[in-house]
């Protein structure tokens, strides 16, 4: 299912990483867009766990663009969860 | 008990680190109203894959008539922590809602009702007058807290740095704890800065009989564990009085003498516990 509307989660803040999700213009494959400080070792990883928590809320046709700052896998899956269940109107938050 | 934030992944992955009994990891008043749902997710992952040692585990959930109360239970019950706080307790039919909830989540999760534990914490007027009635509530009740801040504001009065308004207050959920044997919690020591104010303010409180403090700042820890942890002049002497009182049991002598001063049970029981706050555990037959 595709993202309702536009939803953000999480901060700047060191440790934390700040998520955005949107909706493409046409359903299909999310796009990932991540920028860490830590990508060179640790992207594909990242990457993967995000796509992880968007296959859990079968999410499609988003376009995720993610500034980690250094986030361990506990708040990257809280991070993204909380962005989709936004995006999903499956919770209020911020956006 | 060290308070972390809710929201914030970096105080949260390392508050096991810093020599705190217990951390807290607070979905409530640390939380913005909008992040409210961000937060328990997080600290729901956090308690699922973060290591907080020998750290003793709270949860401060939001009060369970806001919106957020009883999602926050539904999220956080099934992972059993060592404890959930729940704040501005004021009745016992309040009270009895909410442990009614939490044995639904842990009867739906397969879970027993008496591993985890409740915090119940006053701050209100009306939960002071009520706070026996809260204590000894339910078993699996096993510590009373205060909220200075909350009772302040529900009382109307300043939050002065001697905290003579709260006095009545701690001494009623002092003695409501010791009557129901369970733990008394002091509040928080907001100014961060005033390391000997913190240290004054825990001795009283620990003169009066609360058995721990809340701190907001890991720097405030060694502080608290000072005041609490007796001195090698004051476990020396319960050790004593404690192998007198069984060397004397055993020739059926009540009361004795240890350093020139009469010993009789409540001694004893005072030394037993000063030995029982430094972890050590005396064996009658050495």
């Amino acid at each position: 299912m595709q993202p309702k509307h536009k939803a953000q989660a999480g901060t700047f803040e060191s440790g934390d990483m700040m998520v955005l999700i949107e909706p493409k213009e046409q359903d299909g494959a999310n796009v990932i867009e991540l920028s860490s400080n830590v990508s060179k070792q640790f992207g594909p990883q990242i990457e993967a766990l995000i796509s992880k928590v968007l296959e859990q809320y079968n999410l499609t046709g988003a376009h995720v663009i993610v500034k980690d700052k250094g986030a361990l896998n506990p708040t990257i899956e809280a991070r993204v969860e909380t962005a989709v269940k936004r995006s999903l109107d499956l919770q209020k938050g911020t956006l | 008990m060290l308070y972390i934030p809710g929201n914030n992944p970096a105080m949260l992955q390392q508050g096991g680190v810093y020599g705190a009994d217990s951390v807290l990891l607070d979905l409530e008043d640390a939380v913005a109203l909008n992040q409210k749902d961000a937060a328990r997710i997080l600290v729901r992952n956090m308690l699922k894959y973060n290591d907080y040692y020998n750290c003793e585990v709270t949860i401060r959930v939001n009060h369970i008539d806001t919106p957020f109360g009883a999602t926050d239970l539904e999220e956080i019950v099934p992972l059993q922590p060592h404890a959930i706080r729940l704040p501005k307790t004021e009745t016992v039919e309040e009270l009895g809602r909410v442990l009614s909830l939490i044995e639904n989540i842990e009867k739906h999760h397969g879970l027993p009702h008496n591993a985890m534990k409740i915090h119940v914490m006053i701050e209100s007027a009306l939960g002071v007058q009520n706070v026996y009635e809260l204590a000894s509530f339910a078993p699996r009740i096993d510590a009373i807290t205060i909220g200075g801040q909350d009772l302040t504001a529900d009382m109307q009065i300043e939050k002065s740095k001697d905290n003579y308004g709260i006095d009545y207050a701690r001494k009623r959920i002092v003695m409501a704890a010791k009557a129901t044997k369970i733990d008394a919690m002091d509040t928080v020591f907001t100014d961060t800065e005033d390391e000997e104010g913190l240290r004054e303010e825990t001795s009283y409180i620990k003169k009066i009989g609360f058995t721990g403090k809340a701190v907001i700042n890991p720097r405030q820890i060694n502080i608290v564990n000072e005041v609490f942890t007796p001195t090698e002049e004051e476990i020396r002497k319960a050790y004593r009085i404690v192998k007198a009182y069984y060397e004397n049991k055993a020739k059926d002598i009540g009361v004795f003498a240890v350093d020139g001063k009469m010993v009789d049970a409540p001694v004893v029981t005072r030394a037993m516990y000063t030995l029982a706050l430094a972890d050590i555990e005396y064996e009658p037959t050495k």
